[in-house]
């Protein structure tokens, strides 16, 4: 199967537009439910037969609801193993689903597929039969309840969920039971990182009942100073309680890095000052760069321009520049497989690309 | 009986069809009997005592502890433990005790205090379900040419629609 990225409304990229409340922060914010449909397996345990009903059952009911009528149907089982890392750099579809735990080669999982629309992704086939994903640019999960919300409504009224009157929506991890809700934001944190403060800052998250991870979510590490921030359980709180819940706790996070960075001027401006030139001259002239130096040097860009001194680079492009310097987006543009050395100097040609173009300096 | 598709668990679903004259008789647990989309018209319990009822039918039928067993879909107690995945809805019935425990040390609740899902009238739920599986029955039926069949299959569906 040949992956159509233009049947992808707005690539599943509307986030990249840096259009929310602290976007200089805080990139994005997105709402998780786990639902199951009730009468069969879940997918771990289910046979392919089984799976194959349930995608069947699901893309049967997605036409009946409004606004997912018009959603694109990607099945991740058919997609060459370039194309699902893809799909996984652009948060359309999690490791587990695209198949990469299993290293590069491995197929994807059986039935897997994943129904987007501009905003909002459903995942069929991951750990639970359902997986509804609702992304908001910048700090906004309010509205990414509310939309969440309404389509898990919408969903619901079409296909029977599995659920118990006291447990509430069954998932196949019991740390999901429940809401099946996890609220998330991903967190820019230069400041409390370069401060030493970060690790006191996590630490405070896990009394708070929240917990963190990497950019790519479960058992990724953690680069660029990015941060996911997300609620630890999801049992005995309602979605709203849950949502404030984290709202409030990164509210004080973004103070914090706020305060960390008018310290870091006030206390070592110069300092920070040549480093973060430093970044911005390896970027804007580098003949090769790997991954997680990109990434690092990327994060260094993104704190001079939130400390105004790259006015002229916006957090749209520093945004772009994240999802697609990576190497299967990289692979992508070029049309062709890239070995390591490879995707190293055409991520070195794209960024000094883009930064040539977009990035007015200051006199 | 064990199940003739998966040959695991016991045949819950006993059919008599008829094909071509031929009377064949199929038997299937009620999970391979789902796969193929034959409704058993059985639907788990959906009140409390019918759920207690279940639970205590499970655990008395089978030995305390790991070896317990889903009787859905296999699941042993140890499957769990080892995998931290549960493999269907009715896991939930069968491990309940071993569950509420571990639900109240990782969230510290067993209550769940958010939205309610309106369990959809069984009439309407059947119904899509129902349509699913004729739509897949005619996709088959048209691909065996077995046009007659699918006529009454597209009858039926115009039916329900």
């Amino acid at each position: 199967m040949t992956l159509d990225l233009s049947l992808i409304p707005d690539g599943g990229l509307h986030w990249l537009a840096a259009s929310g409340e602290h976007a200089g922060i805080v990139l994005s914010s997105r709402i998780r439910l786990a639902r199951n449909l009730a009468g069969f397996a879940f997918p771990p345990r289910a046979r392919e037969g089984e799976r194959l009903r349930v995608l069947h059952q699901l893309r049967s009911a997605a036409g009946r609801v409004p606004s997912l009528r018009d959603a694109a149907c990607i099945r991740v089982d058919e997609c060459t193993p370039q194309e699902r890392q893809l799909l996984h750099e652009r948060h359309l579809v999690s490791r587990e689903l695209a198949g990469l735990e299993h290293g590069p080669g491995a197929l994807g999982v059986a039935a897997g597929a994943v129904l987007l629309t501009g905003e909002a992704g459903v995942m069929v086939n991951e750990e639970d039969h359902i997986r509804l994903q609702v992304f908001r640019s910048g700090f906004d999960i309010a509205g990414a309840l509310r939309e969440s919300e309404r389509l898990d409504r919408e969903l619901g009224a079409e296909v029977p969920y599995a659920w118990h009157r006291e447990f509430g929506y069954l998932t196949a991890c019991p740390t999901n039971t429940g809401t099946g809700m996890r609220a998330s934001v991903l967190i820019h944190l230069p400041g409390l990182v370069l401060t030493q403060e970060i690790a006191k800052v996590l630490q405070g998250l896990q009394h708070m009942g929240l917990t963190y991870r990497g950019l790519y979510g479960e058992g990724s590490d953690v680069l660029g100073n990015l941060f996911q921030i997300s609620n630890q359980t999801t049992l005995g709180r309602s979605e709203d309680e849950l949502a404030d819940q984290l709202v409030r706790v990164v509210r004080r996070v973004i103070e914090r890095e706020e305060e960390a960075r008018r310290v870091l001027l006030r206390d070592a401006g110069y300092i920070i000052e040549d480093k973060l030139w430093r970044a911005f001259g390896t970027l804007r002239h580098a003949r090769t760069l790997p991954a997680d130096e990109a990434m690092n040097l990327l994060s260094g860009v993104r704190l001079a321009a939130g400390l105004n001194l790259l006015p002229g680079l916006s957090v749209y492009t520093l945004n772009k520049l994240l999802i697609f310097s990576q190497t299967a987006h990289l692979a992508h543009a070029e049309g062709r497989v890239l070995t390591e050395g490879e995707a190293n100097l055409a991520r070195a040609k794209y960024v000094r690309t883009v930064l040539a173009n977009e990035a007015k300096l200051p006199g | 009986m064990l199940c003739e598709q998966c040959k695991e668990l016991e045949a819950r679903v006993h059919l008599t069809q008829i094909v071509e004259n031929a009377v064949t008789h199929v038997h299937l647990c009620e999970r391979c009997a789902a796969e193929r989309g034959i409704e058993t018209g059985a639907p788990e319990p959906k009140h409390p005592l019918g759920d207690f009822l279940q639970a205590v039918q499970q655990q008395a039928a089978q030995l305390p502890g790991d070896a317990a067993r889903c009787a859905y879909c296999g699941t042993s107690l140890r499957e769990f433990r080892a995998s931290g995945k549960l493999g269907c809805a009715h896991c939930y019935a069968a491990f309940e005790q071993s569950l509420r425990e571990l639900l109240r040390r990782v969230h510290g609740s067993v209550r769940h205090q958010g939205w309610q899902y309106e369990v959809r009238d069984p009439e309407v739920m059947t119904r899509t379900q129902r349509l699913d599986a004729l739509r897949d029955k005619l996709q088959k039926a048209v691909a065996e040419e077995a046009f007659e069949l699918a006529a009454s299959l597209r009858d039926e569906i115009r039916g329900l629609e």
